[in-house]
């Protein structure tokens, strides 16, 4: 299927801002959009979005589906495969308002919804959702579930990320986790669809950097029936998470030394522990297809927690910061120094290696 | 019948020496190994035709010898070429098949010639490979699918998966298999020295390993083919990995035959045969008729070691060569050796070089498209062989997919190989494909060593600087991400087949 923005691959250069609080204190969506809205110059008016973790505590139990439909066929042919899979407790349009600087939206539609059965009994709930989405993404012309995890929500656009958070009314939810993405897309075709974050299930991912490896990465996924459909190079990034923690059981940390693997030489150091030198090479030589190569910075939400995490070169600037039991992470401390007046540590995070912000087992359980 | 016993072709090539500069050293004499030269009072083109082998303009101390294309004008015609005459003439005369040796010499496109590589601009930085680490290290054999992580009772995380045996190579180029017999002791040896030294690896064919090079078995890929010539317990043991031959891009579908009088006592004793026997490696192994029994022969090897080496599984690239590839992997096979159609030979018939067989960019392409689509591309690598020219062709075949590539005529060529095709004669000037021990222990295996060494790293160090200029630092982000190549001046078909898109797209 070609779509009109059906280019193989979106670069861009991008601003980054993100927060959790890990005793589950909710935080409003006016503070992402007040971060990223500093980080303004590092985008170009082509896309933007945010993600917030905690902000459908009604429907905390349903997946929430947000989607974008470019016709009235591609929304009844979706609503049909979806009441064919899944119970619908509740579906609406999302609310926005009209807003300066964003243009002509596609209809924007989130369903709380469960699946009804699975196709087999290998199959859990997550692999009907993610095939669902996968299906949908791929065969429906004009339609895309562009988030579906629990209790969390993204929310994308064409437009300056400060404009995107004002049309979706961000400030109007609470949540203990928030990220937030200004783009700088080097294509001047921009599309709602390949705005960040990217979301499959409960992850999230917002980016900054160009994935040079996006060509193998997509092959890699292809075997495991992941569809890169909008045709970004960060989609490949959170399907990577998906596959390596939620399919095949991996910790974050080590899904981590996946995505950016230390160098050889750091594993062949003869101080390394044997055991762990012998643990890091069967992860590089057997997710070889699966290391993240060129410039990134990411931050990638989850249920439970936040991961910040740069290429193991640091081609992409990072900042993270603590106060009390918040951590910021952003793309430059001046949007850190506007989510938090005064924190208590201010530090560069070293590359290849994740800052993660776990929330208390309090708040996910 | 044969109707003479020399043909009446004319050679392709004659000596020019300036006598005036000559100082009768004799030396060229005595070094042409075609008996191409000899002296009366002076230097004089010889009984044989010159082949063009340059091993008498190479060391003519006074550089007064010169080789030219002889001057043979016919009436043009593009159908009826000089080369396409001489064929029919020569077997005219013996009636029988004609003998060619190194690649197919017919001017096929070189697809790798119409792939060019990508850099970054702007949006994604190139890395400088003389300031950041850029790494080669490959792993060739078969990969889990997973990684399964335990805790230890340190509460550490320990690998759980039992990882297969894997050959480690420090850069993603490994020698091709030539046997001892269709090279000499003294070529094997240089481009065993090198491969220990470099890190890589080299392959014995199927002449056996000889003890002189008992101390490179650890870099060796030992092969079992069709003659089953050398194979023993400790053969298969003490090598890195063993080697199911069962083709060869050259002569696809053809056995061998290394003629008696080639067999000295070493050739003799490596390949456990009488010496002066005629060593005939037939055209299939009479225990593989089937992909089940090639199944048999690929648990036997591991049996026989223990499960503690890879084994492989060496074809050549003919038609259909994705679903064979892909049953070779069901069958157990750790890695897969593609061998297209322009591979090197020491002997093969002139026909089925030049006309048997696909390139191997397409075979590589193929290949990985349907081991990912089958789902099984982890459980085995692939080596990619046939004409690989150079670190940009290494580069190509890594993006097409390729897990490391084998060279064979260009190590040679380090080896002072000048492709006069004459392998299958026996008299290489150079001491590389003859076993006469007057030309082959002309061949140094410590400066060739040195040589072939060097070509290793050279491409090495130009493989870092096209990662580099690619914006990645390992390998691995290379490997089959086609959209880091583009072709021009190609069909729909071939870039379809290749999985990669015109420039400019």
């Amino acid at each position: 299927m070609r779509h009109r923005w059906d280019w193989s691959k979106e670069i861009s250069g991008c601003g980054l801002a993100g927060l959790i609080s890990r005793r589950g204190r909710k935080v409003s969506g006016e503070v992402p959009i007040r971060a990223i809205a500093n980080l303004h110059d590092r985008g170009n008016g082509l896309g933007g979005g945010f993600a917030g973790y905690g902000i459908y505590p009604d429907y905390a139990d349903h997946y929430a589906l947000h989607t974008m439909y470019y016709s009235d066929q591609a929304q009844d042919l979706t609503e049909d495969l979806l009441r064919g899979h899944f119970s619908i407790a509740h579906s609406e349009f999302i609310p926005t308002r009209p807003t300066e600087g964003i243009g002509d939206a596609p209809n924007l539609w989130r369903y709380f919804a469960t699946p009804r059965s699975t196709r087999s009994e290998t199959e859990g709930e997550a692999d009907t959702v993610m095939k669902t989405v996968m299906r949908v993404n791929d065969e429906i012309e004009g339609a895309y579930i562009f988030s579906s995890g629990k209790n969390m929500g993204a929310f994308k656009a064409v437009g300056f990320a400060e404009d995107i958070g004002r049309f979706y009314r961000l400030e109007e939810y609470e949540g203990y986790i928030w990220t937030a993405h200004g783009r700088f897309p080097t294509n001047t075709q921009a599309w709602w669809g390949g705005a960040h974050p990217f979301c499959l299930l409960d992850y999230s991912v917002v980016h900054n950097g160009e994935i040079s490896s996006y060509g193998i990465n997509r092959r890699y996924l292809e075997q495991f029936d992941y569809k890169c459909t909008l045709q970004t190079d960060t989609e490949v990034m959170v399907y990577l998470l998906d596959l390596l923690i939620r399919r095949h059981g991996l910790s974050i940390e080590m899904a981590c030394e996946v995505l950016a693997p230390p160098f050889w030489k750091t594993i062949d150091r003869p101080d390394m522990d044997p055991e762990e030198a012998e643990l890091l090479e069967a992860l590089r030589i057997t997710y070889a297809p699966a290391t993240v190569n060129g410039p990134f910075a990411i931050l990638f939400g989850h249920s439970r927690g936040l991961v910040g995490f740069n290429d193991r070169i640091k081609l992409r600037p990072m900042v993270a910061a603590e106060k009390d039991d918040m951590l910021f992470i952003s793309s430059e401390e001046a949007a850190i120094h506007i989510m938090c007046e005064s924190p208590d540590r201010v530090w560069t995070p070293q590359a290849g290696h994740p800052v993660i912000g776990w929330l208390d087992e309090s708040v996910t359980s | 019948m044969r109707l003479a016993t020399k043909s009446t072709v004319p050679g392709e090539f004659v000596q020019v020496v300036h006598h005036d500069r000559c100082i009768k050293c004799k030396r060229c004499v005595m070094g042409c190994g075609f008996n191409a030269l000899e002296f009366t009072d002076r230097v004089m083109p010889g009984e044989n035709p010159c082949v063009a082998c340059h091993f008498c303009t190479d060391h003519c101390p006074q550089q007064c010898i010169q080789i030219h294309e002889r001057p043979y004008a016919q009436a043009g015609h593009d159908v009826w070429s000089p080369a396409m005459q001489k064929r029919i003439v020569r077997q005219a005369e013996s009636g029988g098949v004609l003998l060619s040796a190194m690649g197919n010499d017919r001017p096929w496109t070189v697809l790798w010639d119409n792939l060019l590589l990508d850099a970054c601009q702007v949006t994604n930085p190139s890395i400088d490979p003389l300031r950041e680490p850029m790494e080669l290290r490959t792993y060739l054999g078969r990969k889990p699918e997973r990684i399964e992580v335990e805790t230890g009772p340190d509460g550490k995380p320990k690998l759980k998966t039992k990882i297969a045996p894997q050959l480690r190579i420090s850069t993603p180029i490994i020698f091709a298999g030539m046997s001892l017999g269709s090279i000499s002791l003294s070529a094997q040896k240089s481009l065993a020295m090198a491969a220990k030294k470099i890190g890589t690896l080299w392959n014995t064919g199927e002449g056996g390993l000889h003890e002189d090079l008992q101390d490179y078995a650890d870099c060796a890929i030992v092969q079992c083919a069709s003659g089953r010539f050398g194979v023993h317990e400790g053969y298969l043991r003490n090598s890195a990995a063993v080697e199911i031959k069962i083709g060869q891009g050259a002569k696809p579908g053809i056995g061998g035959h290394l003629p008696g009088r080639k067999v000295s006592s070493d050739i003799a004793g490596t390949r456990m045969i009488p010496i002066g026997s005629d060593a005939l490696s037939p055209a299939p192994h009479h225990d593989i008729y089937s992909i089940e029994d090639l199944r048999q022969l690929i648990y036997a090897l591991k049996e026989a070691t223990e499960y503690e080496k890879p084994v492989g599984v060496k074809i050549a690239a003919v038609h259909n060569v994705g679903a064979i590839a892909s049953g070779i992997v069901r069958a157990g096979a750790d890695y897969v050796y593609l061998d297209g159609f322009r591979g090197g030979t020491g002997a093969a018939p002139t026909v089925i070089r030049d006309n048997v067989g696909i390139p191997v960019e397409i075979a590589l392409a193929a290949v990985d498209e349907r081991l990912r689509k089958d789902g099984i591309r982890h459980e085995a690598s692939i080596i990619c062989a046939g004409s690989i020219r150079s670190s940009a062709d290494v580069a190509k075949a890594i993006a097409l997919g390729a897990d490391a590539v084998a060279i064979g005529t260009a190590a040679l060529i380090t080896l002072g190989c000048h492709v006069c095709q004459q392998c299958h004669t026996g008299n290489c000037s150079w001491g590389i494909t003859s076993q006469r021990p007057e030309l082959t222990r002309r061949l140094d295996p410590s400066v060739r060593a040195e040589m072939a060494a060097n070509l290793l790293e050279g491409w090495t160090e130009e493989l870092k600087e096209i990662l580099g200029a690619l914006g990645v630092n390992a390998v691995e982000s290379l490997r089959g991400s086609r959209d880091r190549l583009r072709g021009v001046n190609l069909t729909k078909e071939s870039l379809d087949v290749l999985g990669v898109k015109h420039a400019g797209e």
